[in-house]
């Protein structure tokens, strides 16, 4: 087994990992960095649970190797939270009823904040042509796409309730 | 034998080299172990599925001389360079205004977030006959850049197919970047696809067509189609083209074509469809289609 020692920013640290060269960054994320809000529901391009930024672009990291990030700039779910505050997009799905199990809930997340960052107003057709890839088996969608829709009204982020 | 549910990628070792010639160098030493990587997309799924046991080495290609290049020149066309993704490219402002059709089929693969890996020149060289993207870019008479370090050629969409998972491409052959030449004056298109589900999915049937007015032809107009999922390799109906190089495209002949369309694909049956559907969905697509066109006329 082949090791390659890479940097990369991972939500805004800068980080050296000794990844193994068929690692996906999904494997390197939660288990070299221990972020494991990112999840694994598939492991082949098909679920969206594992989905993160990738130098700012939604990605599968089911389907980008470790290795292939040196050099890149990462952010999860984690990253999401600045300074103790929800992203809107955050604090707007889990007003909205958005989360059951909450397995997909961390890439429908990075999805949903990558739209808002192309499309700050996207019609409720843009927001289900973001989601096709975030299987949901639990919510059947309607109150995540509210929640996306009241994110997008939003603009500041939001104090977290104790 | 029991499958996991979260397989691992195997074991192989990843190499970056730093110019074409040092890739495609290890490339041919290494030939039968070794595979360029793009955005992987389906080189991952594939390994997971056990396929290429014999694989060692995956070669990444992106980032070398001329993969990242996305342009547009009024007289030579389009060039793709390999490694631009599928987001990038359907977004090109170019590419909407003269090769519409090529956003179109690009937005209809899988998802944004998968498109943001998957390239077209990707979709090519996997010589999958499902590819989404394939039949734009034979119907735009698209062109292969290879680079190998015997020499740079050029591969014709055309003839660069041979059968599923399989191309011209020879061990050290790396494809830099696809060329589409300036569409013909008029050219309209329409790409249908028949999924499982609404979205997200690979195609059970993919039908492109295309019409641009050709005043060569007796009819005035060419039409011509390309099928995914239907045959061994990706395929172009020239009974089509034939048909309507006498008959205009009117509400009746659409029926005789998609009748032809039907008659020249050879499917197989398998997980997403059997062989006879595929057969009658081409019909059905290749009607629609044709409609389409005949409608934006
Ligand atoms: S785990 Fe990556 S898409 Fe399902
Ligand atoms: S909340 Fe359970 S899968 Fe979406």
């Amino acid at each position: 087994m082949t090791i390659h020692t890479i940097t990369c920013t991972v939500n805004g640290e800068s980080e050296v990992v000794e990844v193994p060269a068929h690692w996906t960054l999904l494997q390197m994320l939660r288990e070299k960095l221990g972020l494991t809000g990112t999840k694994n529901g598939c492991a082949g391009g098909e679920c969206g649970a594992c989905t993160v930024m990738l130098n700012g672009a939604p990605v599968n990291s089911c389907m980008v190797l470790g290795v292939e990030c040196d050099g890149a700039t990462i952010v999860t779910v984690e990253g999401l939270v600045k300074d103790g505050q929800l992203d809107p997009v955050q604090a707007a799905i889990v007003e909205a009823g958005g989360v059951q199990c909450g397995f997909c809930t961390p890439g429908v997340l990075i999805s949903a904040r990558s739209l808002l960052d192309r499309n700050p107003n996207p019609t409720e057709d843009e927001i289900k042509e973001a989601l096709v890839g975030n299987l949901c088996r639990c919510t059947g969608y309607v109150r995540i796409i509210d929640g996306i829709k009241e994110a997008a009204k939003l603009n500041e982020p939001v104090v977290i309730k104790e | 034998m029991a499958r996991e549910a979260h397989p691992a990628l195997p074991e192989f070792d990843y190499i970056k080299p730093k110019t074409l010639a040092e890739a495609s160098q290890f490339l041919s030493e290494h030939a039968g172990e070794s595979r360029p990587l793009l955005g992987g997309t389906d080189i991952f799924v594939r390994l997971r599925d056990g396929a290429w046991k014999e694989n060692k080495f995956l070669v990444d290609v992106k980032g070398l001389d001329g993969t990242d290049v996305l342009t547009f020149d009024e007289q030579t066309g389009l060039t793709v360079g390999a490694a631009v993704c599928m987001n990038r490219l359907s977004s090109f402002p170019a590419v909407k205004e003269h090769y519409p059709l090529l956003a179109e089929v690009c937005d209809t693969v899988a998802a944004y977030q998968l498109r943001n890996r998957a390239t077209v020149v990707g979709n090519i060289c996997n010589a999958s006959p499902a590819g989404d993207t394939v039949g734009a870019c034979l119907l735009y008479g698209g062109i292969l850049n290879v680079f190998n370090v015997g020499g740079t050629r050029q591969e014709a969409l055309n003839t660069f197919f041979v059968g599923p998972g399989k191309s011209v491409l020879k061990p050290g052959d790396i494809v830099t970047s696809l060329q589409l030449p300036i569409p013909p004056k008029g050219m309209i298109g329409k790409y249908l696809k028949l999924n499982r589900n609404n979205r997200g999915d690979l195609a059970i049937v993919g039908v492109t067509a295309a019409a641009y007015p050709n005043q060569d032809v007796p009819s005035g107009v060419t039409v011509r189609m390309a099928l995914a999922s239907v045959a061994p390799t990706p395929l172009v109906v020239s009974a089509i083209e034939d048909y309507f190089k006498q008959e205009k495209l009117t509400s009746d002949t659409v029926q005789t074509a998609a009748q032809l369309a039907m008659d020249s694909c050879k499917p197989i049956d398998d997980v997403r469809g059997t062989a006879r559907y595929r057969s009658l969905m081409v019909r059905n697509l290749a009607k629609q289609a044709l409609t389409a066109l005949l409608e934006k006329m």
